[in-house]
């Protein structure tokens, strides 16, 4: 677990970066902190690794203050990702990638040897590994970074903006990578970004922060679009967040309907082995658009929904074939209810504080 | 203009003082001596001031006086005080070079861009490692740079040492001047002009072999750096 | 001290005439070599294989010391070793290879969506080029006037040692009279005082010229 307590960053010239920040990150999460640029975020990760070193306060690992070891070792225990991946120009991938180890005392060999796998876990070909990085994407550029501050197994991951400066499409690749890696690898990843989408995406749990890196609100990104603390998180969070949140809302819980449940005088057909084929009705077959699996959240339950000419979204079991229909109303019904259950237990957590 | 002393089979002989074969010797002799002493004293005080951004003001003020300085004057003043000798033309030359490899030096290192150094740090470098083991590496096409425009200066300027009644290929010069045989200035002047460009030749070479493949100067064009490299060398007397 | 006061009050007028030919022999030739500079800077900009040639002959011109292209040059011209217009030359040389090369630099580094936008707005090319393109590369050009004037400065006294005036004669003379300390210290010091004016003054100039530049910077 890091924990931040009390912590303050006043510079020299009095501008406060972070006042007074609290804060407990959970061991094996990925706690995004979000918010504008200039509001103390990226120098609250950075007080983790000791590249700032707090006016006052302390921030602990695993309860012990990271002031009380020698920086440099410290930071060898923690990966550390920045946008751009800041890789050494001057040194192959292979070599980017074995840098925190060779530094430890591990023979360059075994480094580059343990390098190479490390590569294709995050996804990059092997033959990548002799060229340098101008010669890469920057995407693959991104990924190198990702295995090297992984090379010495850390238990902790800094990743400081770490796919800003990659396009949008690259961006969702890494971003569904990071989240395959880490499902994987379990590791405490504290990722900075001025992204609410990102942030919704990657986080397990979501720090907002405002000016001065004033905490706004904490929370599972699920309970940020639900009740957002204040106006200036409802702004950040931005509009459509009450269907965004349905991306976290259970898809199970909903009354499903037989598929023979005619709905608008359109019937649900199959084939012979039962799978979906459309809606027929007066003017011929028409598409289901989709079908959903057990376990889809509510967004896409919704969605299906939504795009459907019978307004009814069609469930598929393990093998595809059509076992239950989910209604427009009986969709309302669960959305209400999750609603009124998530504001509930929120109510009762305020209180328990 | 005669070409008749430059190619005088006697003059090339090996075993004559004052053939060129010798004086070529002598001339990269005064050379690498003030270029070792220069380098010792201006390539880590530019480390330091680039690695650690402190007093880049004094060392760029610094730099551009030592620039300013007429070397022939240094030669006087050096003569003045210390006496006749190798240690006065010694002086001269090493104030001569330390103001481009002190600069280059430093704008080298400042070159590497920082979100590398940042990086270095936060994978656990300390302040040695990350001097030697990123900056230098990435800032050594500039440093190399700085040291062969330093070695031509120096080459050519090392004529002074004959002013001081030293060898080197300045004799040829100065006594051609003295005794009025056109002839031996020409050889002299092409002779250095050559030497100076084999040198440098030889420092490419080097330079290309030093240099990592990765830091190119262009395949490393991809990120511009904030500082604007010496621009260019500068011719020297 | 006393002696370097002296030797002024009885040779005044001979250090004057030195100082004042030194500036024209320093001077000169970096405006000559300004002045033809930007046209061909601009060549150099613009067409790959000129950049090449011109970067190529920059290159061999600096290999070549002073001393020895201030001895040829009679030479090659058929002036007499004691013409100036040896030194005035063999600067221009010097100082052009340097100021082509950083008035290529200079546009070279001039944004390219700056110029698309100001095409866009309807600047034809040669007004384009003198109140866009030109006053952005200012910076860097002037950066390399700067280096070529102080380089210059300091350059000229070698000439004393083929018998040409300036500052360098006050070493030379020095020499002749048995390493004698106030002309060697007086030229040395004039010397630099006026390669600090000279810096001193482009640099003026520049924050007029460029007062964008100063307030970008950090």
């Amino acid at each position: 677990m890091i924990e931040f307590e009390s912590v303050t960053k006043r510079y020299p010239d009095g501008t406060v970066a972070v006042e007074d920040l609290s804060l407990k990150v959970g061991t094996g999460k990925i706690t995004v902190f979000v918010g504008p640029s200039g509001c103390g975020k990226t120098t609250a990760l950075r007080m983790i690794n000791r590249m700032i070193e707090p006016t006052s306060g302390r921030v602990l690992i695993d309860g012990d203050d990271v002031t009380g070891r020698p920086e440099a070792e410290l930071r060898r225990e923690i990966g550390y990702v920045i946008q751009g991946a800041g890789l050494f120009p001057h040194r192959t991938v292979l070599d980017n990638v074995a840098t925190v180890p060779i530094l430890q005392g591990v023979t360059r060999r075994d480094a580059r040897t343990s390098a190479l796998g490390l590569l294709e876990r995050v996804g990059l070909p092997a033959n990548l590994g002799e060229r340098y990085p101008s010669q890469l994407s920057g995407g693959q550029q991104q990924r190198v970074g990702v295995a090297r501050a992984l090379a010495a197994d850390p238990p902790v991951l800094l990743m400081d903006e770490p796919f800003s400066a990659v396009d949008p499409v690259v961006r969702d690749d890494l971003q569904q990578e990071l989240l395959r890696l880490q499902s994987e690898l379990g590791k405490t990843i504290v990722l900075v970004t001025h992204d609410i989408d990102e942030a919704i995406r990657l986080g397990d749990e979501v720090a907002v922060f405002a000016q001065g890196a004033r905490l706004a609100q904490f929370a599972p990104p699920a309970d940020l679009l639900a009740a957002p603390a204040d106006d200036f998180v409802a702004s950040l969070v931005g509009r459509d967040r009450g269907f965004r949140g349905l991306g976290f809302a259970d898809g199970s819980e909903i009354t499903l309907r037989s598929i023979d449940h005619g709905v608008d005088g359109l019937a649900l057909e199959v084939d012979p082995d039962g799978r979906p084929l459309g809606w027929r009705g007066a003017d011929g077959l028409l598409p289901t658009e989709g079908t959903f699996r057990d376990g889809a959240n509510l967004r896409t339950v919704t969605d299906l929904v939504i795009l459907s000419p019978a307004g009814a979204a069609v469930r598929v079991d393990a093998e595809g074939r059509a076992d239950g229909l989910v209604l427009l109303e009986d969709l309302a019904g669960s959305v209400r209810s999750q609603q009124r259950e998530r504001l509930a237990a929120l109510a009762m957590a305020e209180e328990a504080r | 203009m005669s070409l008749d002393y430059l190619l005088d089979a006697a003059n090339w002989s090996l075993t004559n003082p004052e053939g060129f074969p010798q004086r070529i010797l002598e001339h990269l002799g005064y050379t690498a001596l003030a270029l070792l002493i220069a380098a010792v004293i201006a390539f880590p005080i530019g480390l330091l001031i680039g690695h650690t951004g402190r007093g880049a003001l004094l060392a760029i003020n610094l730099g551009n006086a030592g620039r300013a300085l007429p070397t022939l004057g240094v030669l006087m003043l050096a003569l003045a005080v210390v006496g006749i000798g190798l240690v006065p033309v010694t002086i001269a030359l090493v104030v001569l070079a330390i103001p481009p490899i002190l600069a280059t030096t430093y704008a080298g290192i400042r070159s590497v861009a920082d979100e590398t150094v940042d990086a270095a740090r936060g994978v656990g470098m300390t302040e040695p490692q990350i001097a030697w083991r990123v900056e230098v590496p990435i800032a050594l096409p500039i440093i190399v740079g700085g040291l062969r425009n330093a070695t031509l200066q120096v080459i050519s300027t090392a004529t002074i040492a004959a002013y001081a009644g030293l060898g080197g290929l300045g004799r040829y010069l100065f006594d051609g001047l003295a005794t009025l045989e056109y002839d031996q200035v020409v050889a002299g002047a092409i002779v250095i002009a050559a030497l100076a460009v084999v040198v440098d030749l030889a420092l490419a070479g080097t330079q290309r072999l030093l240099v990592s493949p990765g830091v190119g100067a262009r395949s490393a064009g991809n990120r511009p750096t904030t500082v604007h490299p010496e621009p260019n060398p500068e011719p020297a007397g | 001290m006393s002696e370097v006061w002296s030797y002024l009050v009885t040779n005044g007028d001979d250090v004057l005439t030195a100082l004042v030919q030194h500036i024209w022999l320093a001077l000169l030739p970096v405006a000559i070599a300004f002045v033809l500079a930007l046209p061909l800077g601009a060549l150099v900009h613009r067409y790959g294989p000129v950049r090449h040639v011109a970067l190529t002959a920059g290159s061999v011109i600096y290999t070549v010391p002073s001393l020895a292209l201030l001895l040829l040059l009679p030479g090659l011209l058929g002036t007499s070793v004691l013409d100036p217009i040896n030194v005035v030359i063999a600067l221009t040389l010097y100082s052009l290879a340097l100021l082509v090369r950083t008035t290529a630099d200079g546009l070279d580094a001039v944004d390219p969506t700056v110029l698309q936008a100001a095409s866009a707005m309807g600047y034809r090319p040669v007004r384009r080029w003198f109140t866009v393109q030109l006053p952005l590369a200012m910076p860097v050009i002037l950066t390399g006037l700067r280096v070529a004037t102080v380089a210059n400065v300091s350059m000229v006294s070698v000439a004393a040692l083929i018998g040409i005036g300036g500052l360098g004669q006050l070493f030379t003379r020095g020499f002749q009279l048995g390493f004698y300390l106030p002309p060697i210290v007086i030229g040395l010091v004039l010397s630099v005082a006026l390669a600090v004016v000279a810096d001193l003054l482009i640099v003026a100039v520049q924050r007029r010229l460029t007062p964008w530049a100063r307030a970008g910077a950090r």
